[in-house]
C-alpha cells in the first residue's frame, strides 16, 4: 500500500515537473517570437522588416 | 531539466531547417513583392519630403538617422536569421505541446498541430489585419499589435476547448471565443491615398497566406519528428 502511494506521488511529481519544463520552453518561444516580430526598437524592426511583412505581423 | 533540454534541442533543429527552407520560398515569393512596393513607398515619401521642405517644415528628419540593413547580402542574411528565430520560437510552442501531451507524437499529429498554429497565428489575425505591403496606410502600431496578440490568444484557447474538451459548453464557448475579436474589430487604417496598386496587394495576401500554410505544415512535421527522435534517445 505504502509502496503504491509513494509510486503515485513520484508519478505526480514527475508529471508536474514535465508541465513546468514544457511551459518554461513555451514561454521562451513566445519571448523569441515577440523580440523578432513585435519589438518597437527601430534597429530590430528594420533588421526583421521583410519577415514581419511576410508573416503578416503588424508593421508600419 | 531533461524535458526542457529535449524541447529546446528539437525546436532548434526543426527551426533551423524550416527557417532556412521558408527563406528560400520567401526570396521567390514575398520579397520581390515587398521590393516592388517599396518603389511606391519611397516615391510617396520623397514627394512628402519635398512638400514639407517647400512649406519650411523641418519635421521627420530623424528618419534618416535610423539604422537600416544594407540592400543585398546584409538585408537577406537578416531575413534568413529572423526566419530561423521565428521558426525556433514557434517550434518551442509546438514541441512544448507535444511534451505536455506526454504520449508518442506521429508526424501526422505534428502536421495537425502545425495546421492549428496556422489557424491561430495566420488565419485568425489575418482576417482582421490582412498581410500588408510597406507603404500602405495603417492604424497605430501598438493598437494593431494588441488586437493581433489578443486574437491569437483567444483563437488558441478556442481550439483547446473545441478539440481537447468533449463537453457541449466547451464547443459553444470555443466558437464564441473565435468570433469575439472580429465582432470587436481590428483597428482601422485612416483613409488616405496609396500609390501601391491593388493587384500587387492582392497578390501579396495570397502569397503570404500560402507561405504561412507551408511554414506551419513543415514546422509541425519537423518538430514532431525531431522531438520523437530526441526523446526516444533520452529514454
Amino acid at each position: 500500500m505504502q509502496q503504491t502511494q509513494s509510486a503515485n506521488l513520484t508519478t505526480v511529481a514527475t508529471g508536474t515537473n514535465v508541465v513546468v519544463q514544457a511551459v518554461l520552453a513555451m514561454a521562451l518561444g513566445l519571448f523569441v517570437v515577440g523580440m523578432v516580430g513585435f519589438s518597437h526598437i527601430s534597429a530590430v524592426h528594420n533588421a526583421a522588416h521583410d519577415v514581419r511583412h511576410a508573416n503578416a505581423f503588424p508593421c508600419h | 531539466m531533461h524535458v526542457f533540454r529535449s524541447i529546446v534541442f528539437a525546436a532548434s533543429l526543426a527551426g533551423l531547417i524550416v527557417g532556412a527552407l521558408i527563406s528560400v520560398v520567401q526570396f521567390f515569393g514575398t520579397v520581390p513583392l515587398i521590393q516592388k512596393s517599396e518603389v511606391y513607398e519611397k516615391a510617396a515619401a520623397s514627394a512628402e519630403h519635398k512638400a514639407s521642405h517647400s512649406s519650411g517644415g523641418e519635421a521627420d528628419h530623424h528618419h534618416d538617422a535610423e539604422w537600416e540593413p544594407e540592400e543585398g547580402f546584409q538585408r537577406n542574411a537578416l531575413t534568413v536569421a529572423a526566419n530561423i528565430l521565428t521558426a525556433i520560437g514557434f517550434g518551442l510552442l509546438l514541441t512544448g505541446i507535444y511534451a505536455l501531451r506526454q504520449r508518442p507524437v506521429h508526424w501526422r499529429d505534428g502536421l495537425f498541430w502545425g495546421l492549428a498554429g496556422f489557424a491561430v497565428f495566420v488565419a485568425a489575425p489575418g482576417l482582421g489585419l490582412p498581410p500588408e505591403l510597406p507603404g500602405l496606410p495603417v492604424a497605430d502600431l501598438t493598437a494593431r499589435q494588441t488586437w493581433w496578440i489578443a486574437t491569437a490568444a483567444l483563437t488558441a484557447s478556442a481550439l483547446y476547448l473545441l478539440i481537447l474538451r468533449s463537453e457541449p459548453w466547451a464547443a459553444v464557448l470555443g466558437l464564441i471565443l473565435i468570433i469575439v475579436p472580429h465582432l470587436v474589430g481590428a483597428p482601422v487604417a485612416p483613409e488616405s491615398h496609396t500609390g501601391v496598386p491593388a493587384t500587387l496587394s492582392h497578390q501579396f495576401v495570397v502569397t503570404v497566406v500560402l507561405t504561412g500554410l507551408l511554414f506551419w505544415s513543415l514546422l509541425g512535421v519537423a518538430t514532431s519528428l525531431a522531438f520523437e527522435r530526441v526523446s526516444r534517445q533520452r529514454s
